[in-house]
């Protein structure tokens, strides 16, 4: 059966947070949308061919025409179905707070995570503290910026900062058994406590992967210790 | 009058892109110099994150990171848009500036801090080649802009592969936006420099090479 162009198609990867970001912004909006999972050792035709300069998920189809790049396909997301919930805020200034932090994740906080994951002994521990420094820097810049939001930066709904960060953060206790670290915790009780609000949203339980997929996931990336 | 302020370097490609889109605009402000080496108060407290120019400050509130303001000045002043209307052509152009921003550290560190090994320097080059190669077919492809036919966001994104890297090709004596490879890239580098706002608004030549010449040794 032929997909009709005004579908919505998602191909992504279950465990890419990047994927999980567009999805959870599709059901925010109430779009439906058909998904498709990616072999990521063994991409399709149809991913390689809307994507071909990076071959990466997720890829959204709209109208038959292909959007890369989680953050750009939750503007696009926004600015199409521009129905509420937003995703961005309507004042300039706080768009502009909004972009940076989720650019500050994306280049400082996502890549962070791998040595951590990857990394033995001092090299590993210098990679945790400079993971605690971007978090106490993204703690200081959030009570800045959004002082009077409680549990989502947009008010009571979830916004493109909360998707980026609540889903980067939602399997936290996963990340912290594995490489047995404390990058989340009550030393940045503002991000703490918002973290664990959203852990509840019922849409981030029925988006994310749960605790031990990721468990497992996560182990497979490590490198096996030498035998001492 | 609206209190707009701009902090910068003179020599930076990334304060330029501001300039111009607000010159494009046709928006007043104060441009204020900044002293290097962390030494501006001004700047720490207004980019307290990355200490790093440009930031716009607009009635007292600061943003920084030059794309971060270039969408907050035409979300502000969407008048002479930067970007299309059509939210398709949006993502488009924000793709493009996403891999600008992507690719450029790769292509300055080939001039700013190369490779001694002869073979890793090859592959090097060899990467940065591949990666204009899709900016020419893909991202310029059969337009004269990367806007279309007038400059855009995506066009001021770029802004560094003219004037900034035509100083490091003479300096190093690598040419790699070659014409005869890269025509339409470097087309557009001719045709850039050509649109009066940022002919106007370019450091002076002589002066960057210099500039650009100190800097290289700084980290060789």
């Amino acid at each position: 059966m032929e997909d009709k162009p005004s579908e919505v198609v998602l191909f992504g990867s279950w465990y890419s947070p990047y994927t999980s970001r567009v999805a959870l912004a599709l059901k925010l909006k109430g779009i439906p949308f058909k998904y498709v999972e990616e072999n990521l050792s063994n991409k399709s035709e149809l991913l390689l061919k809307y994507n071909p300069t990076h071959k990466k998920v997720p890829v959204l189809l709209h109208n038959g025409m292909p959007i890369c790049e989680s953050l750009i396909i939750l503007e696009y997301i926004d600015e199409v179905w521009n129905h509420a919930p937003k995703l961005l805020p309507e004042d300039p200034y706080q768009r502009a707070r909004v972009r940076f932090w989720a650019n500050y994740t994306d280049q400082k906080i996502m890549p962070a995570s791998y040595p951590i994951l990857l990394l033995k002994g001092e090299e590993k521990q210098k990679a945790i503290e400079d993971m605690e420094e971007m978090q106490r820097v993204l703690e200081e810049g959030i009570k800045q910026d959004f002082p009077e939001q409680f549990s989502f930066f947009n008010g009571n709904t979830m916004g493109l900062l909360d998707i980026v960060m609540g889903v980067n953060s939602y399997n936290y206790k996963a990340f912290h058994e594995v490489t047995n670290s404390e990058i989340i915790g009550p030393k940045n009780p503002k991000i703490f406590m918002w973290v664990n609000a959203m852990k509840e949203h019922p849409l981030m339980k029925d988006t994310l992967p749960p605790h031990d997929k990721v468990v497992a996931m996560l182990k497979s990336m490590i490198a096996p210790t030498p035998d001492v | 009058m609206e209190d707009i302020k701009v902090l910068g370097f003179w020599s930076s490609p990334y304060v330029h892109r501001v300039i111009w889109a607000l010159k494009l605009k046709g928006i007043s402000y104060e441009y204020i110099e900044v002293e290097r080496h962390g030494k501006s108060q001004l700047l720490r407290q207004s980019n307290p994150v990355y200490n790093k120019v440009p930031v716009l400050i607009h009635g007292g509130k600061s943003i920084a990171e030059s794309m971060v303001i270039l969408q907050y000045i035409e979300d502000t002043w969407p008048h002479n848009p930067l970007l299309p209307n059509d939210p398709y052509d949006r993502a488009l152009a924000r793709f493009w500036i996403k891999f600008g921003e992507d690719s450029i550290a790769s292509i300055t560190d080939l001039f700013m801090r190369p490779s001694k090994d002869e073979k890793e320097r090859a592959i090097e080059i060899e990467k940065a080649q591949e990666t204009l190669q899709v900016m020419e077919e893909k991202g310029i492809g059969e337009k004269k802009f990367f806007g279309g036919n007038n400059i855009g966001m995506v066009d001021l994104a770029y802004g560094l592969l003219c004037h900034w890297l035509e100083g490091l090709e003479e300096i190093t004596g690598l040419k790699l936006i070659d014409p005869s490879r890269f025509p339409r890239l470097h087309a557009w580098t001719q045709n850039f420099k050509q649109v009066p706002v940022i002919k106007e608004n370019l450091p002076d030549y002589e002066k960057l090479v210099v500039h650009l010449q100190w800097r290289r040794q700084q980290y060789m």
